[in-house]
């Protein structure tokens, strides 16, 4: 610990992953999340590991379901496009409540959209984005550091619930070089789970792995213990950043790249005489909402900076039951917010002068 | 002394076992309905079997022990 | 003394196949293949989605179930997490040859070393009788209640022989269970597909040919003629391509 080194976003998640224990990479290529593959592809077989380019995203969130059901630390990593393919497996591992990483350098869309930097895929990291009632675990790293924190936070938390995460990151995070500090490696010492898929070794009944409940209520059931899990979730592992709140009477809630340029705008605004704070939600599912809620009963209103065309501010309004005014501050389709637009948001929340 | 028994309840009639026997000597028990509602298949002339196991070997389900 | 009996790598469940469907036979031969090699407690199979989607039920060894024809990427996820593992799959032709085939064919041509057990009745079962990608020409079901027309639907696709053209697999063959001769020959090579494994050599699939009664429109005993009759000469059997005896695409 303590040695800085310089690295892309896209390999800090890479060798972060390394570190906490994954050994199990299993991906296809698309941009602009290509170097994390890349590195996988250099290091795994160095280190014993499974490196494996699949025939597709689909067959590659497969490869997953199946290490996931050995009880294994597993990844994926794709952006948009790529993650559309993949929501078929990511709700069959959702459904038979196994642990997985799946990393979403996000680009700009619908369709074929773009390779520049984009944050519209929220909807479908937070909401679901498969078939059938499920959540993700969903972390948004804003610098190298965080995509290397955050991924060892999100296997932790994906095997402590026995639920899949998702590592949101964009094009700009996952392109950029800063200086990380770089987790100690973790002992990789491996307990059998007892509800994976070992071989019985003929002595315990067989396992299955499943997410099929032809009858009724017992797939109700199901739903309904994996929603308890989830509110427990939601209770405990809400994590975000809270930056000049104390006295604010404006609070700019933003994310990932779109929180590093929010930064800049806040710390102008303050130079104005505003009295204007942040909150980055580091955690997107579970939504920081109680942090949200208790500033609306201090703040005259929000101003929700996205690179989309305004997903995050229906959570945002959500959180606050709508009790104070949101404003939207948005690029979307690759380009991103310069901070005198986002000041410009936010004078305008101060007071309707948008100059 | 060749043996076959039939795990009657598992029976669903399809009769492929009848068919495969070499000696004719299987049929389906049309005076009796199993557990699931088929006619199961049954022995008439145990002194004749030969124990080849073709019945087993052509029953879908598991329903035939053979023994010699 | 037994002469045959239920194999113990068989749970005592009652399968829930229409009578006279031989997915039992194919059960059967699976799981004599894992007693006689004795692999039951290190054997994780791949449930598909289809008439086998509860095979999960059926065999007493480890199971998964896979999303519609992704087996084969799940069985590859699972053996190169536990390689001494004995992995397999069991899958019906429109998991396999219609939604599965880059799965299926990918998996093929990286000789991944698993088994891969496919059962082609030419024809949907689970979803009532559509056409499959096996289904004949000239074949009447559900979707094709003129026949398949093949100007239109295209032709049966031969898995068989499309796999065998990669230089990747190390075992292709086809079998079928319609005779005590035909199940006799089915079980050995269904064992051999196994020992492949076993030994490291890499991907076998076995192709099964068998029954539908239900969704053909037949008695348990025509179809097993329909077989003879009209499956058979479409999709010959044999063994396709076995790598470690020489044998490569193209003989047979």
């Amino acid at each position: 610990m303590g040695n800085k080194v310089l690295m892309k976003g896209n390999e800090a998640i890479a060798e972060a992953a390394i570190r906490s224990g994954c050994r199990h990479y299993l991906g296809y290529p698309i941009t602009p999340q290509t170097e994390l593959a890349a590195y996988m592809a250099k290091r795994m077989p160095k280190i014993g590991g499974v490196f494996l380019q699949a025939e597709s995203e689909i067959a590659a969130i497969n490869m997953v379901y199946g290490v996931a059901a050995t009880g294994r630390r597993v990844m994926t990593s794709s952006s948009s496009p790529g993650i559309s393919l993949k929501q078929e497996g990511i709700s069959y591992i959702a459904g038979s409540d196994l642990p997985c990483l799946i990393v979403n350098v996000q680009r700009g869309g619908p369709g074929l959209g773009g390779i520049q930097p984009s944050q519209s895929d929220y909807f479908q990291a937070t909401k679901g984005g498969g078939h059938g009632d499920y959540h993700l675990i969903v972390v948004a790293p804003s610098s190298v550091q965080e995509m290397a924190q955050l991924t060892g936070l999100a296997f932790d938390l994906a095997e402590k619930y026995r639920m899949p995460a998702m590592l949101l990151a964009d094009g700009t995070v996952g392109q950029m070089m800063e200086p990380v500090e770089l987790p100690e490696e973790k002992d990789v010492e491996f307990t059998e789970k007892d509800w994976a898929v070992t071989g019985t070794k003929m002595q315990r009944p067989h396992h299955i792995v499943n997410s099929l409940y032809l009858v009724p209520d017992e797939l109700e059931r199901k739903n309904f213990e994996r929603f308890e899990r989830y509110r427990r979730i939601q209770e405990t592992e809400a994590r975000y950043e809270s930056f000049l709140m104390d006295d604010a009477e404006i609070c700019v809630v933003a994310f990932g790249i779109a929180a590093r340029v929010s930064k800049n705008a806040v710390l102008a605004a303050r130079a104005e005489g505003l009295k204007v704070g942040m909150i980055r939600p580091i955690t997107l599912w579970p939504f920081p909402s109680q942090a949200l809620k208790e500033a609306a009963d201090r703040v005259k209103g929000f101003v929700s900076v996205e690179l989309s065309m305004g997903q995050m501010i229906d959570d945002i309004k959500l959180a606050i039951s709508c009790r104070k005014p949101v404003e939207l501050v948005n690029r979307a389709g690759g380009m991103i917010m310069s901070p005198d637009e986002v000041l410009a948001g936010i004078r305008k929340m101060n007071g309707g002068d948008n100059q | 002394m060749a043996k076959v028994t039939f795990d009657t309840d598992r029976c669903k009639g399809c009769g492929l076992c009848v068919s495969a026997c070499p000696k004719g000597i299987l049929e389906l028990a049309k005076d009796v309905i199993n557990k699931k509602g088929h006619n199961p298949a049954r022995m008439t002339d145990q002194e004749k079997c030969i124990a080849c196991a073709f019945c087993a070997t052509m029953c879908p389900d598991c329903v035939i022990t053979v023994e010699r | 003394m037994i002469v045959f009996e239920k194999p113990k790598s068989l749970t005592d469940a009652e399968l829930h196949y229409c009578p006279g469907c031989t997915h039992g036979i194919i059960h059967r031969l699976v799981a004599e293949a894992i007693d006689t090699l004795g692999i039951e407690g290190r054997t994780i199979g791949i449930a598909p989605v289809g008439c086998a989607v509860m095979a999960y039920n059926y065999f007493a060894c480890d199971m998964v179930e896979a999303a519609h024809g992704r087996a084969p990427a799940v069985a590859t996820g699972i053996k190169r997490s536990l390689p001494e593992n004995i992995v397999f799959t069991y899958q019906g032709d429109g998991d396999l040859a219609s939604i599965g085939m880059a799965e299926t064919v990918h998996a093929a041509t990286r000789n991944e070393n698993i088994t891969v057990i496919f059962v082609n009745n030419a024809i949907y079962g689970m979803t009532g009788g559509q056409m499959a990608p096996t289904s004949l020409p000239g074949q009447i079901t559900q979707t094709s209640p003129y026949g398949r027309d093949v100007k239109t639907a295209g032709y049966p696709v031969k898995v068989a022989e499309l796999l065998s053209a990669l230089d990747g697999p190390e075992f292709i063959a086809r079998v079928a269970v319609n005779n005590v001769k035909n199940v006799k020959n089915a079980k050995k090579i269904i064992q051999k597909a196994f020992e492949n494994q076993i030994e490291g050599k890499g991907f076998s699939l076995v192709e099964v040919i068998s029954a539908c009664p239900t969704n053909w429109g037949m008695t348990p005993q025509n179809a097993l003629k329909w077989i003879d009759e009209k499956m058979i000469p479409y999709y010959p059997l044999g063994i396709f391509k076995d790598k470690s005896e020489g044998k490569e695409a193209g003989e047979r």
